[in-house]
Parts: C-alpha cells; sequence; structure tokens
C-alpha cells in the first residue's frame, strides 16, 4: 500500500515536470490559433529559446539574461511567422513548418560554430539555472502524512517556471475570456471582418497575439535548458511542440482543459517510463511506444469527432486582406 | 493567394521563384558569413562535393530519386489544395510494407519477383498510411494537416516498437532485420554499367531512379491529362465548384491521399531495396519534410519538382562536404537552408509580386490590357 502510495507520488512529480513546457506552449497555440494564426511553430520556437536561453545563460552567468533572451528569441521567430504570414498573407502551416525546420538547423550550426561540441552548450552549473524551490511552511504538515508527502514531493520543490506554467493558464483564462483584448482577439479568430468593420486592426490584433505566444514558447524553451535541464542538446524539444498542438486541440481551444490535456499527456508519458519491462495483470507488458503514440492517437480520435467535437477558431488559417 | 495576373507567365512563375531562391540563399549566406566562414567558399565546396569527386553525382541523384518521391506526393495533394505533411510517416510504413515482403518471401520465390512485390508493398503501406487521414479528413473533418502530422508520430512509434521487439534479426543488438536474401533489390546503377562495360565511380544510386522518372511521367499525365487529374485540380479550385460539377469530394480526397502516400512510400525502394538491403530504424531522415520544400519550388510540376529534388540533393551531398572542409560549419547547415527555401519559395512566395509588379507596370504598361 505505502509503495503504491510512492508509486503514484512520484508519478504525479514526474506529470508535472513532463508537462510544463506542454503548458507553455499549449497556452501559446491557444492564443495564436484563438487569433485565427495557426501555429505549427510551437516546437521551433521552444527549440530556437531553449538554446539562446541556454547560450546566453552560459556567456552571462545569468539565468534571468538567458530567460529574456529566450523571449526576445520567441519573438523573433513570431515576427518572422506574422510577416509572413499577417503581413505577406502567405500560408500559415508552412510559415509554421519553416520556423520548425530553421530552428532545427540554426540551433545546431550555431550550437556547433559557438561552442564546438556537435550541437550542444557546455553544462550549466547549478547557480546558472532556475532550481527547485522548496516551501518553508511544509515541516508544519507533517502530522498529515499523506499531505505531506504530497505537497513536498508533488506541490513542491520544482522550479519558478513550473509554477509559472500554472500562473500562465489561469493568465491565458483571464485574458482571452475576461478582457476587452480577449474578446477581440477571439473576434479576430471567429469573424475578422466584424473586428474590421468596429473600427479595430485586425492586423495589429494578430500581431499582438502571435507575440504572446512568442512569449509563451519563450518560457518554455527556457524551462527545457536552464531551468529542467542545464544546457542545450540538439532537437532537446523532440516533439513536445507537437504534442501541446496536440494538447490545446484536445481542449478544444479552451486553456482550463486544454491544461488537463497537457497533464494527461504528460502523465501518458510517465507512466510509460515506469511501465517499461513492467509486466502487468491481464495485460502484460505495455510497450513504452504504445504511451509514447497515445498522446497522438486520442488527438486523432478526437478530431475524428469520436469523443465529443473539436471546432477550430472560425477564420483560422485564413489570412485577412480588407478587399475581402 | 495565387500568381499573379498582372504580370506574364514567364515572371510570376519563373522569374519570382527564382529571386525568392537567390534570397534564401542570401540570407544563408549571410549565417555563414556571420559564423565567420566566407560563404562564397561553402558553396564552392557543396557544388564540388556534389558534382565533381567520383561518385558525387551518383550520390547527388540518389539523394534526388528520395525527393522526386516525396516532393510529388506533396505536390499532388496540393493540387486538390489539401496539404500532406505526412510523407515522412507514409515514407517510413512504406518500408514497413517492402520489409514485411522480402522476410515473408525472399527466403522462398525468386528475387526479382520478391522486388516487384516489395515495391508493390511500399506503395501499398505507403497508401494506407495516407487513405486514413484522407478518410479523417473527407468523412469526418479532420484537419489533414493535423492528422497527418501525428500519424508521422504514431508511425515512428509503430516502427520503433515492431524493429525493436518483433522483426529486430535475433541476437542482433541494433534495431534493425535481417539482410534481404541477395536476388532481392534494386541493382545500383555503377554495377549496371559494369556488366555494359562501363566505368563508374561507386555511388549508391540505384534502379529507383528510373522509377521516380517514370512515376514523375505518369504524374503529369494522370494531373494534367486524365479526368481524375481534372477533378483533383478542380476540388483544389473550389470546392463548391467541384461539388456542382459532380465530382465525389470525399472519394477524390481519398483517392489523392492514397497516391500520395504510396508516392511517399516509395522512397522506402531506394533506400531499402536500393541501399541498405535491409529495414532500418529512421532511415527516411527527414525526406518526407524536404519533400514539402521540393513540391513548393517546383510549384507542384514535375519538371519544377525534379529540378528541386536535384538542387536538393546536391545540397544534402554537398553538404557532406561541409563537414570535411570546415571545422565550424557542418551539414546540418542544410537544413538551416532548407527552412529559408521553405520559408521564401513558400510562405512568402508572393512577397515580391507586388515589387516586380510595380516595376512591370512601370515599365511595359497592363500585361493583360496590352
Amino acid at each position: 500500500m505505502l509503495e503504491s502510495f510512492q508509486i503514484i507520488i512520484s508519478l504525479l512529480d514526474s506529470t508535472i515536470r513532463i508537462a510544463t513546457p506542454l503548458i507553455f506552449c499549449a497556452m501559446a497555440g491557444i492564443f495564436s490559433e484563438r487569433s485565427g494564426i495557426i501555429d505549427i511553430g510551437l516546437e521551433g520556437k521552444m527549440l530556437l529559446s531553449a538554446f539562446v536561453a541556454a547560450t546566453a545563460t552560459f556567456l552571462t552567468g545569468s539565468p534571468i539574461f538567458g530567460l529574456f533572451a529566450a523571449i526576445l528569441a520567441s519573438c523573433s521567430a513570431s515576427l518572422i511567422h506574422g510577416f509572413a504570414c499577417i503581413t505577406n498573407k502567405g500560408d500559415q502551416v508552412i510559415s509554421g513548418l519553416a520556423i520548425n525546420i530553421l530552428a532545427s538547423g540554426l540551433t545546431i550550426t550555431l550550437g556547433i560554430a559557438l561552442f564546438s561540441r556537435g550541437g550542444q552548450t557546455p553544462p550549466l552549473a547549478s547557480e546558472q539555472r532556475f532550481m527547485p524551490i522548496d516551501f518553508p511552511f511544509l515541516d508544519q504538515l507533517s502530522f498529515v502524512p499523506i499531505l505531506e508527502e504530497l505537497f513536498v514531493e508533488v506541490i513542491s520543490g520544482h522550479n519558478i517556471l513550473v509554477y509559472l506554467s500554472v500562473l500562465a493558464v489561469f493568465f491565458t483564462y483571464y485574458v482571452i475570456f475576461k478582457t476587452r483584448f480577449g474578446l477581440r482577439l477571439r473576434a479576430v479568430g471567429e469573424k475578422p471582418e466584424a473586428v474590421d468593420t468596429a473600427g479595430i486592426s485586425v492586423i495589429k490584433m494578430r500581431y499582438q497575439s502571435i507575440l504572446i505566444a512568442g512569449m509563451l514558447c519563450g518560457l518554455a524553451g527556457a524551462y527545457l535548458s536552464i531551468a529542467h535541464g542545464a544546457g542545450f542538446g540538439r532537437e532537446m524539444s523532440a516533439g513536445k511542440g507537437y504534442i501541446a498542438l496536440a494538447a490545446m486541440i484536445f481542449g478544444k481551444w479552451n486553456p482550463i482543459p486544454t491544461l488537463f490535456a497537457c497533464l494527461l499527456f504528460g502523465f501518458l508519458e510517465a507512466l510509460g517510463v515506469r511501465l517499461e519491462g513492467v509486466e502487468l495483470i491481464w495485460i502484460g507488458e505495455v510497450p513504452v511506444q504504445v504511451m509514447q503514440a497515445l498522446p497522438y492517437i486520442l488527438t486523432v480520435v478526437l478530431l475524428a469527432g469520436f469523443i465529443g467535437k473539436a471546432r477550430a477558431p472560425g477564420a483560422i488559417g485564413v489570412p485577412y486582406s480588407k478587399e475581402g | 493567394m495565387s500568381d499573379s495576373n498582372i504580370i506574364p507567365k514567364w515572371l510570376s512563375v519563373g522569374v519570382i521563384p527564382l529571386m525568392n531562391l537567390f534570397l534564401a540563399f542570401c540570407v544563408s549566406g549571410l549565417f555563414i558569413f556571420f559564423i565567420g566562414e566566407n560563404p562564397f567558399r561553402a558553396i564552392f565546396v557543396m557544388i564540388k562535393g556534389a558534382f565533381y569527386y567520383p561518385g558525387a553525382i551518383g550520390y547527388t541523384l540518389y539523394y534526388t530519386t528520395n525527393f522526386i518521391f516525396t516532393g510529388l506526393a506533396v505536390a499532388l495533394a496540393f493540387h486538390a489544395r489539401l496539404f500532406n505533411i505526412g510523407g515522412e510517416g507514409q515514407a517510413y510504413v512504406g518500408g514497413l510494407g517492402v520489409g514485411l515482403v522480402c522476410l515473408i518471401f525472399d527466403q522462398h520465390v525468386v528475387g526479382f519477383l520478391v522486388t516487384i512485390l516489395a515495391i508493390l508493398g511500399s506503395v501499398i503501406f505507403g497508401a494506407i498510411w495516407g487513405i486514413i487521414p484522407g478518410y479523417l479528413q473527407a468523412k469526418r473533418g479532420s484537419h489533414i494537416v493535423i492528422t497527418t502530422i501525428m500519424f508521422n508520430f504514431i508511425a515512428a512509434a509503430l516502427m520503433v516498437y515492431l524493429l525493436v521487439n518483433i522483426i529486430i534479426e535475433p541476437g542482433q543488438m541494433s534495431p534493425e532485420t535481417r539482410d534481404f536474401a541477395s536476388g532481392v533489390g534494386l541493382v545500383q546503377i555503377h554495377i549496371l554499367a559494369k556488366y555494359l562495360g562501363l566505368e563508374m565511380a561507386m555511388s549508391p544510386l540505384n534502379l529507383s531512379f528510373i522509377v521516380a522518372l517514370t512515376v514523375s511521367v505518369g504524374f503529369w499525365f494522370l494531373v494534367w491529362r486524365t479526368k481524375f487529374g481534372y477533378e483533383v485540380r478542380s476540388l483544389g479550385h473550389s470546392e463548391t465548384a467541384a461539388i456542382y460539377a459532380g465530382i465525389k469530394v470525399s472519394s477524390t480526397i481519398i483517392i489523392v491521399m492514397a497516391i500520395s502516400g504510396g508516392l511517399a512510400g516509395l522512397v522506402a525502394i531506394n533506400e531499402l531495396l536500393g541501399v541498405h538491403n535491409k529495414l532500418l530504424l529512421g532511415f527516411t531522415a527527414g525526406y518526407g519534410f524536404t519533400g514539402i520544400a521540393v513540391a513548393l519550388m517546383g510549384r507542384n510540376h514535375p519538371v519544377g519538382i525534379f529540378l528541386a529534388s536535384l538542387l536538393f540533393g546536391a545540397l544534402y551531398q554537398g553538404g557532406t562536404e561541409l563537414d570535411f572542409e570546415f571545422s565550424s560549419i557542418t551539414r546540418e547547415m542544410v537544413l538551416l537552408i532548407q527552412g529559408l527555401i521553405i520559408l521564401f519559395s513558400g510562405a512568402l512566395a508572393y512577397m515580391l509580386n507586388p515589387l516586380v509588379e510595380r516595376i512591370y507596370i512601370k515599365y511595359y504598361g497592363n500585361y493583360n490590357n496590352a
């Protein structure tokens, strides 16, 4: 009993660690796609900002500086995306794909040129990273054993970006559903003509949305290389941007359900790692690849309308031109 | 967006794409310059690597073969205004078709026949991996971009599982199948040349290249000379018009995705039947994604796709030469160039149109009124 409780605790702990970059990216995706801009480029922006975060931190010694550099890099990628598909009305999927491939090539090329370590950045010392924060008041909980475990292992002891990701969800929810900006943002994604008629610039709204998306992806990248990890490794985003995209669709472009989708996908991955080589009763050994493929399979099934219906914003993927 | 009708076709189809390509190369050159190397020397090294050394042209054409297949796959889907990002997964699963056919039959059936069956296997398995997203788009309204992305990852997981657990050669550490029997496979061109009494440097170029050229001609015929091709193109122009014209939209989408997947699957014959002679992990190496760049640059026409494939073949082969000649730039530079080409030739394809139109009108007046 105690052992299985321990297992659950450690599973939940790794779920949160895995889900954090997914949450940032998925929220970024919500901002972008709610305003009508498809964002396949989450993966590339995360990869690029992970590289920039590690590089800037290594060069300056300050993770704060690294974080801002990451956000800056990710926002520049967003601006390229915006220039291509808002200003020049190019294809959003193609532009996103270009950003992903560009990020792959750029991070490896610059990494080799700067550090000659086959694309990796030098390892960062612990004072150059965002380290786990232990909540101070926890020892007072020691008289309630289960709660204490839960707090010490699951809730406490993560780095600042993990907590920031939870804030990002509420931020996204608040901005999109409770502010005037959010109302306009959603309108731009559904019926840009209406917003234009009301005298609001569709172009400006969309640029603002993708810049927020860029900032969030920057946080995701920084998490990978200077908080969770201690340096950048080639292709370290490893498809997380696409899983975040899947989670966003799974959460039907809504922040709170998307948060749960991220946690679910994070849990599946944690479980997959945990179950490797373990014989389960009735089922036998579950291949780790099944767990890896599950987020994608679930998303396909959802998109096919077998579990509820995921509806994308109305004007998504369509460049806006005033002449119509 | 479509091509401008203010300027003549040779400008919009010929000159502007070349200008976009030129821009992509300029930006790549700037990156090389910032890294501290000479971009012109890099180009020189790449050209030498792609064409000059013995066997270099063979290698270039061997890569070209892959890009023709994936480029055509993406292009056919584009003609129906479908964006098939799943070429990578379709090629991978096509490899499963090749592998299964060879492993099951190569001990019992004559090699030539097994090879033919394996080619069919690559097409059928690739097609299946295209049909499912096609079906989901046509009948269930799932966005094909998302489903094909998901199918790439599902294919990767599936292949790792099969290769690690099921079809791995027993007693072997790396996840590969056993070698196919000796009579199976597509013969390499330099061996063929030897039979004909010609001396050619060794390279992985094999008969798949001929298959690719034949398929390109078939592609042209299918798209521009058949009723089906007409239906595909009208669907791409306007779905509403296609419905009014009595075209069955769903079945057209599914068939297009089947053929598209089958074309991508053919990458497996070049890689597995022509070179590796076994099924192994990750043999698709991003060729499916490069196919998107190829289709965009080639404007979805087989001639353009051939030229774009040749360019990418040269970039890939020339890129390997960068590793030897430079300390600070490597073949991954090609990935950067590829990303820039997708950006400039794809997403920013029409950026230069207004500029060129303005210049044209200034000197020649409106083309349509002339």
